[in-house]
Protein backbone atom coordinates (compact mmCIF):
# COMPACT_ATOMS: atom_id res chain seq x y z
CA UNK A 1 0.00 0.00 0.00
CA UNK A 2 1.12 3.16 -0.91
CA UNK A 3 1.92 5.75 2.09
CA UNK A 4 -0.81 8.29 0.52
CA UNK A 5 -3.53 5.36 1.37
CA UNK A 6 -2.07 4.12 4.98
CA UNK A 7 -1.86 7.55 6.23
CA UNK A 8 -5.72 8.12 4.66
CA UNK A 9 -6.80 4.88 6.10
CA UNK A 10 -5.51 5.97 9.41
CA UNK A 11 -6.66 9.34 9.64
CA UNK A 12 -10.13 7.60 8.22
CA UNK A 13 -10.05 4.85 11.32
CA UNK A 14 -9.06 7.62 14.07
CA UNK A 15 -11.18 10.08 13.03
CA UNK A 16 -14.17 7.86 12.08
CA UNK A 17 -14.15 10.24 8.65
CA UNK A 18 -15.09 8.50 5.34
CA UNK A 19 -11.98 7.87 3.24
CA UNK A 20 -13.82 9.21 0.46
CA UNK A 21 -13.98 12.75 2.02
CA UNK A 22 -9.94 12.96 2.49
CA UNK A 23 -8.18 14.72 0.15
CA UNK A 24 -4.61 16.53 0.01
CA UNK A 25 -6.27 19.55 0.86
CA UNK A 26 -8.74 18.80 3.77
CA UNK A 27 -7.51 20.37 6.72
CA UNK A 28 -8.18 19.04 10.14
CA UNK A 29 -10.87 21.42 11.11
CA UNK A 30 -12.55 20.55 7.94
CA UNK A 31 -13.18 17.00 9.69
CA UNK A 32 -13.92 18.40 13.05
CA UNK A 33 -10.12 17.25 14.55
CA UNK A 34 -9.46 18.99 17.92
CA UNK A 35 -6.40 18.94 19.76
CA UNK A 36 -6.49 15.67 21.54
CA UNK A 37 -7.36 13.91 18.11
CA UNK A 38 -4.59 15.08 16.16
CA UNK A 39 -2.22 13.71 19.24
CA UNK A 40 -3.74 10.69 18.71
CA UNK A 41 -3.66 10.21 15.44
CA UNK A 42 0.22 11.17 15.61
CA UNK A 43 -0.34 8.39 18.26
CA UNK A 44 -1.30 6.10 15.57
CA UNK A 45 1.20 6.69 12.64
CA UNK A 46 4.57 6.85 14.58
CA UNK A 47 3.24 3.33 15.25
CA UNK A 48 2.22 2.75 12.10
CA UNK A 49 5.55 4.11 10.65
CA UNK A 50 7.69 2.95 13.52
CA UNK A 51 8.94 7.13 13.65
CA UNK A 52 8.87 9.81 16.36
CA UNK A 53 6.79 13.23 15.51
CA UNK A 54 7.88 16.34 17.50
CA UNK A 55 5.67 18.28 18.68
CA UNK A 56 6.98 21.20 16.91
CA UNK A 57 6.51 19.42 13.75
CA UNK A 58 2.74 18.64 14.90
CA UNK A 59 2.31 22.24 14.83
CA UNK A 60 3.04 22.64 10.99
CA UNK A 61 0.39 19.79 10.30
CA UNK A 62 -2.68 21.62 9.00
CA UNK A 63 -3.85 19.54 6.45
CA UNK A 64 -4.21 16.12 5.06
CA UNK A 65 -1.61 16.52 2.65
CA UNK A 66 0.80 17.99 5.08
CA UNK A 67 0.81 14.35 6.80
CA UNK A 68 1.40 12.48 3.82
CA UNK A 69 4.31 14.69 2.43
CA UNK A 70 6.01 14.70 5.84
CA UNK A 71 5.73 10.68 6.32
CA UNK A 72 6.93 10.47 2.62
CA UNK A 73 10.39 12.59 3.80
CA UNK A 74 10.54 9.90 7.01
CA UNK A 75 10.39 6.68 5.15
CA UNK B 1 -26.28 1.21 41.57
CA UNK B 2 -23.19 -0.89 39.34
CA UNK B 3 -20.32 -1.88 41.19
CA UNK B 4 -19.24 -4.66 38.98
CA UNK B 5 -15.50 -4.48 37.65
CA UNK B 6 -15.13 -7.57 36.12
CA UNK B 7 -12.54 -7.42 33.60
CA UNK B 8 -11.29 -4.43 34.55
CA UNK B 9 -7.68 -3.48 35.53
CA UNK B 10 -7.02 -1.25 38.30
CA UNK B 11 -3.36 0.27 39.22
CA UNK B 12 -3.03 1.53 42.53
CA UNK B 13 -0.26 3.30 43.69
CA UNK B 14 1.23 2.89 47.22
CA UNK B 15 -1.08 0.02 47.82
CA UNK B 16 0.75 -2.00 50.74
CA UNK B 17 -1.08 -0.06 53.34
CA UNK B 18 -3.29 2.71 54.73
CA UNK B 19 -6.07 3.92 52.04
CA UNK B 20 -4.27 2.39 48.87
CA UNK B 21 -4.46 -1.25 50.68
CA UNK B 22 -8.41 -0.47 51.47
CA UNK B 23 -8.66 0.98 47.72
CA UNK B 24 -7.02 -2.03 46.19
CA UNK B 25 -8.63 -4.98 48.40
CA UNK B 26 -12.25 -2.42 47.47
CA UNK B 27 -11.78 -2.75 43.78
CA UNK B 28 -10.33 -6.39 43.53
CA UNK B 29 -14.08 -7.04 46.19
CA UNK B 30 -15.65 -5.83 43.05
CA UNK B 31 -14.25 -7.68 40.77
CA UNK B 32 -10.87 -5.91 39.14
CA UNK B 33 -7.72 -7.20 38.80
CA UNK B 34 -5.18 -5.09 40.49
CA UNK B 35 -1.83 -3.48 40.15
CA UNK B 36 -0.52 -3.02 43.71
CA UNK B 37 2.27 -0.67 43.48
CA UNK B 38 4.81 -0.28 46.60
CA UNK B 39 7.61 1.84 47.15
CA UNK B 40 10.00 0.06 49.80
CA UNK B 41 7.34 -2.39 51.65
CA UNK B 42 7.39 -5.45 49.20
CA UNK B 43 6.65 -7.70 51.98
CA UNK B 44 3.19 -5.82 52.60
CA UNK B 45 2.68 -5.63 48.88
CA UNK B 46 2.89 -9.52 48.63
CA UNK B 47 0.00 -10.26 51.82
CA UNK B 48 -2.39 -7.74 49.78
CA UNK B 49 -1.69 -9.72 46.23
CA UNK B 50 -2.31 -12.87 48.31
CA UNK B 51 -5.44 -11.47 50.26
CA UNK B 52 -7.16 -10.35 46.73
CA UNK B 53 -6.10 -13.72 45.42
CA UNK B 54 -7.43 -15.84 48.05
CA UNK B 55 -10.69 -13.32 47.29
CA UNK B 56 -10.41 -14.70 43.89
CA UNK B 57 -9.13 -12.01 41.64
CA UNK B 58 -5.97 -11.59 39.76
CA UNK B 59 -3.32 -8.85 41.08
CA UNK B 60 0.04 -8.27 40.22
CA UNK B 61 2.76 -6.19 42.90
CA UNK B 62 5.09 -4.09 41.12
CA UNK B 63 7.85 -1.72 42.59
CA UNK B 64 8.07 1.85 41.13
CA UNK B 65 8.81 4.64 43.18
CA UNK B 66 6.08 7.64 41.75
CA UNK B 67 8.40 10.60 41.98
CA UNK B 68 10.65 8.72 38.99
CA UNK B 69 9.13 8.85 35.59
CA UNK B 70 10.87 5.73 33.85
CA UNK B 71 9.83 3.94 36.99
CA UNK B 72 5.81 4.81 36.50
CA UNK B 73 6.36 4.18 32.64
CA UNK B 74 7.80 0.57 33.84
CA UNK B 75 4.76 0.33 35.91
CA UNK B 76 2.31 1.11 33.44
CA UNK B 77 4.08 -1.71 31.21
CA UNK B 78 3.41 -4.29 33.76
CA UNK B 79 0.14 -3.80 33.61
CA UNK B 80 -0.39 -4.20 30.03
CA UNK B 81 2.20 -7.00 30.16
CA UNK B 82 0.39 -8.97 32.60
CA UNK B 83 -3.38 -7.53 32.41
CA UNK B 84 -3.26 -6.57 28.59
CA UNK B 85 -5.51 -3.24 29.54
CA UNK B 86 -5.64 -0.57 31.95
CA UNK B 87 -9.30 0.65 33.05
CA UNK B 88 -8.46 2.51 36.35
CA UNK B 89 -5.96 4.51 37.74
CA UNK B 90 -5.95 5.43 41.50
CA UNK B 91 -3.08 8.01 42.49
CA UNK B 92 -2.76 7.60 45.86
CA UNK B 93 0.95 7.42 47.12
CA UNK B 94 1.98 10.13 49.27
CA UNK B 95 3.90 11.13 51.93
CA UNK B 96 3.85 13.84 54.67
CA UNK B 97 7.22 15.97 56.17
CA UNK B 98 5.68 18.40 57.82
CA UNK B 99 7.14 21.63 59.18
CA UNK B 100 6.52 25.56 59.87
CA UNK B 101 7.83 27.23 56.64
CA UNK B 102 10.43 29.32 58.45
CA UNK B 103 11.99 26.00 59.69
CA UNK B 104 11.23 23.95 56.16
CA UNK B 105 14.42 22.70 54.51
CA UNK B 106 13.98 22.56 50.94
CA UNK B 107 14.40 19.08 50.64
CA UNK B 108 11.12 18.66 53.29
CA UNK B 109 9.35 20.99 50.34
CA UNK B 110 10.86 19.06 47.95
CA UNK B 111 9.98 15.67 48.34
CA UNK B 112 6.55 16.55 49.04
CA UNK B 113 5.43 18.03 46.00
CA UNK B 114 7.54 15.16 44.17
CA UNK B 115 6.00 12.44 45.29
CA UNK B 116 2.40 14.01 46.16
CA UNK B 117 2.06 16.03 42.87
CA UNK B 118 4.70 15.34 40.81
CA UNK B 119 4.19 11.55 40.97
CA UNK B 120 0.24 12.16 40.20
CA UNK B 121 1.93 13.63 36.41
CA UNK B 122 4.08 10.69 36.81
CA UNK B 123 1.55 8.63 37.14
CA UNK B 124 -1.29 9.42 34.80
CA UNK B 125 1.09 10.29 31.91
CA UNK B 126 2.42 6.73 31.93
CA UNK B 127 -0.95 5.35 31.64
CA UNK B 128 -2.28 7.90 29.31
CA UNK B 129 -1.04 6.35 25.98
CA UNK B 130 -2.63 3.08 26.74
CA UNK B 131 -5.26 4.07 28.34
CA UNK B 132 -6.74 6.53 24.83
CA UNK B 133 -5.67 3.53 22.40
CA UNK B 134 -8.40 1.50 24.21
CA UNK B 135 -10.79 3.92 23.41
CA UNK B 136 -12.99 2.65 25.81
CA UNK B 137 -13.05 5.30 28.33
CA UNK B 138 -11.54 5.24 31.79
CA UNK B 139 -11.53 6.12 35.61
CA UNK B 140 -8.93 8.43 37.03
CA UNK B 141 -9.06 9.00 41.25
CA UNK B 142 -6.62 10.98 42.81
CA UNK B 143 -5.80 11.07 46.54
CA UNK B 144 -6.03 14.46 47.12
CA UNK B 145 -6.68 15.36 51.43
CA UNK B 146 -8.16 18.52 52.67
CA UNK B 147 -6.05 20.42 53.62
CA UNK B 148 -5.22 21.00 49.42
CA UNK B 149 -8.81 22.47 49.77
CA UNK B 150 -8.50 24.81 53.11
CA UNK B 151 -4.65 25.03 53.85
CA UNK B 152 -3.15 23.61 57.35
CA UNK B 153 -0.86 24.74 59.48
CA UNK B 154 2.71 23.21 59.18
CA UNK B 155 1.69 21.90 55.97
CA UNK B 156 2.86 24.45 53.40
CA UNK B 157 4.45 22.10 51.33
CA UNK B 158 1.76 19.32 51.27
CA UNK B 159 -1.50 21.21 50.98
CA UNK B 160 0.37 22.69 47.53
CA UNK B 161 1.28 19.54 46.68
CA UNK B 162 -2.73 18.45 47.40
CA UNK B 163 -4.08 21.68 45.80
CA UNK B 164 -2.00 21.15 42.87
CA UNK B 165 -3.12 17.67 42.28
CA UNK B 166 -7.03 19.57 42.61
CA UNK B 167 -6.34 21.60 39.83
CA UNK B 168 -4.95 18.99 38.00
CA UNK B 169 -7.76 16.91 38.26
CA UNK B 170 -10.35 19.67 37.10
CA UNK B 171 -7.67 20.36 33.96
CA UNK B 172 -7.65 16.67 33.23
CA UNK B 173 -11.28 15.84 33.39
CA UNK B 174 -11.99 18.55 30.60
CA UNK B 175 -9.20 17.32 28.80
CA UNK B 176 -10.27 13.75 28.66
CA UNK B 177 -14.31 14.35 28.86
CA UNK B 178 -14.50 13.84 24.96
CA UNK B 179 -12.70 10.51 25.60
CA UNK B 180 -15.26 9.05 28.28
CA UNK B 181 -12.44 9.47 30.81
CA UNK B 182 -13.55 10.82 34.07
CA UNK B 183 -11.17 12.51 36.28
CA UNK B 184 -11.82 12.91 40.27
CA UNK B 185 -10.83 13.57 43.83
CA UNK B 186 -11.41 12.29 47.59
CA UNK B 187 -10.06 14.85 49.70
CA UNK B 188 -9.66 13.02 52.93
CA UNK B 189 -9.84 14.43 56.14
CA UNK B 190 -8.06 12.61 59.07
CA UNK B 191 -8.25 9.35 58.64
CA UNK B 192 -6.46 6.72 60.53
CA UNK B 193 -3.80 5.48 59.38
CA UNK B 194 0.54 5.27 59.42
CA UNK B 195 0.28 8.84 58.45
CA UNK B 196 -1.65 9.99 61.34
CA UNK B 197 -0.72 7.06 63.87
CA UNK B 198 2.12 10.36 64.52
CA UNK B 199 -0.38 12.85 65.99
CA UNK B 200 0.18 13.51 69.71
CA UNK B 201 -2.81 12.82 72.27
CA UNK B 202 -3.59 16.32 72.74
CA UNK B 203 -3.59 16.69 69.00
CA UNK B 204 -6.20 13.75 68.74
CA UNK B 205 -8.33 15.61 71.05
CA UNK B 206 -8.30 19.02 69.44
CA UNK B 207 -8.84 17.04 65.89
CA UNK B 208 -11.96 15.46 66.89
CA UNK B 209 -13.99 18.80 68.77
CA UNK B 210 -13.97 19.51 64.83
CA UNK B 211 -15.20 16.63 63.19
CA UNK B 212 -18.92 16.69 63.17
CA UNK B 213 -18.66 13.23 62.94
CA UNK B 214 -16.82 12.62 66.19
CA UNK B 215 -14.24 10.52 65.26
CA UNK B 216 -11.75 9.83 63.02
CA UNK B 217 -12.48 8.07 59.80
CA UNK B 218 -10.91 4.71 58.62
CA UNK B 219 -9.35 3.88 55.65
CA UNK B 220 -12.55 1.65 54.08
CA UNK B 221 -14.30 4.34 53.89
CA UNK B 222 -11.92 6.43 51.53
CA UNK B 223 -11.71 3.29 49.60
CA UNK B 224 -15.86 3.47 49.22
CA UNK B 225 -16.19 6.58 47.66
CA UNK B 226 -13.45 5.60 45.64
CA UNK B 227 -15.54 2.87 44.62
CA UNK B 228 -17.75 4.55 43.40
CA UNK B 229 -15.96 7.03 42.07
CA UNK B 230 -14.21 3.79 39.93
CA UNK B 231 -16.84 1.66 38.69
CA UNK B 232 -20.82 4.07 39.17
CA UNK B 233 -20.29 7.53 38.92
CA UNK B 234 -20.49 7.89 35.01
CA UNK B 235 -21.36 11.55 35.05
CA UNK B 236 -19.37 12.65 37.72
CA UNK B 237 -15.87 14.49 36.38
CA UNK B 238 -13.87 17.24 37.93
CA UNK B 239 -14.82 16.99 41.10
CA UNK B 240 -13.25 16.86 45.10
CA UNK B 241 -15.04 14.95 47.18
CA UNK B 242 -14.39 14.91 51.19
CA UNK B 243 -14.35 12.37 53.09
CA UNK B 244 -13.85 13.91 56.45
CA UNK B 245 -16.88 13.75 58.71
CA UNK B 246 -17.63 17.08 58.24
CA UNK B 247 -14.26 18.71 59.59
CA UNK B 248 -13.96 22.98 60.00
CA UNK B 249 -9.85 23.45 59.44
N1 LIG C 1 -4.43 9.43 56.59
C1 LIG C 1 -4.98 10.60 56.42
O1 LIG C 1 -5.52 11.16 57.37
C2 LIG C 1 -4.99 11.27 55.07
C3 LIG C 1 -5.66 12.47 54.96
C4 LIG C 1 -5.70 13.11 53.73
C5 LIG C 1 -5.05 12.55 52.67
N2 LIG C 1 -4.37 11.40 52.78
C6 LIG C 1 -3.70 10.87 51.60
O2 LIG C 1 -4.05 9.54 51.38
C7 LIG C 1 -3.02 8.88 50.69
C8 LIG C 1 -2.70 7.58 51.39
O3 LIG C 1 -2.21 7.88 52.68
P1 LIG C 1 -2.34 6.90 53.94
O4 LIG C 1 -3.01 7.64 55.00
O5 LIG C 1 -2.85 5.60 53.52
O6 LIG C 1 -0.79 6.85 54.35
P2 LIG C 1 0.25 5.67 54.46
O7 LIG C 1 1.52 6.33 54.85
O8 LIG C 1 -0.28 4.57 55.29
O9 LIG C 1 0.34 5.16 52.95
C9 LIG C 1 1.00 5.84 51.95
C10 LIG C 1 1.44 4.82 50.93
O10 LIG C 1 2.16 5.49 49.89
C11 LIG C 1 3.33 4.79 49.61
N3 LIG C 1 4.36 5.67 49.08
C12 LIG C 1 4.95 6.74 49.66
N4 LIG C 1 5.86 7.28 48.84
C13 LIG C 1 5.84 6.54 47.70
C14 LIG C 1 6.55 6.61 46.46
N5 LIG C 1 7.47 7.57 46.25
N6 LIG C 1 6.26 5.70 45.51
C15 LIG C 1 5.33 4.75 45.71
N7 LIG C 1 4.64 4.63 46.86
C16 LIG C 1 4.90 5.52 47.84
C17 LIG C 1 3.73 4.21 50.95
O11 LIG C 1 4.61 3.12 50.78
C18 LIG C 1 2.39 3.80 51.51
O12 LIG C 1 2.03 2.53 51.06
C19 LIG C 1 -1.86 9.85 50.62
O13 LIG C 1 -1.83 10.49 49.35
C20 LIG C 1 -2.20 10.85 51.68
O14 LIG C 1 -1.62 12.12 51.43
C21 LIG C 1 -4.32 10.73 53.98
Amino acid sequence: MSVDAKVKGIISDQLEVAVEKLSMETTFEDIDADSLDIVELVMALEEEFDLEISDQEIENIKTVGDVIKYIESQV
Amino acid sequence: MKMDLKGKTAIVTGASRGIGRATALALAKAGADIVINYNRSGEAAEEVKAEIEAAGSRALSVRADVSSYSDCEALASAAIDHFKRIDILINNAGITADNLLIRMKPDEWSSVIDTNLTGVYNCTRAVMRPLLKQKSGGRIINVASVSGIYGNTGQANYAAAKGGVIAFTKSLAKELGSRSITVNAVAPGFIETDMTGELTEQFREGVLSRIALGRLGRAEEVAEVILFLASSASYVTGQVIAVDGCLAL
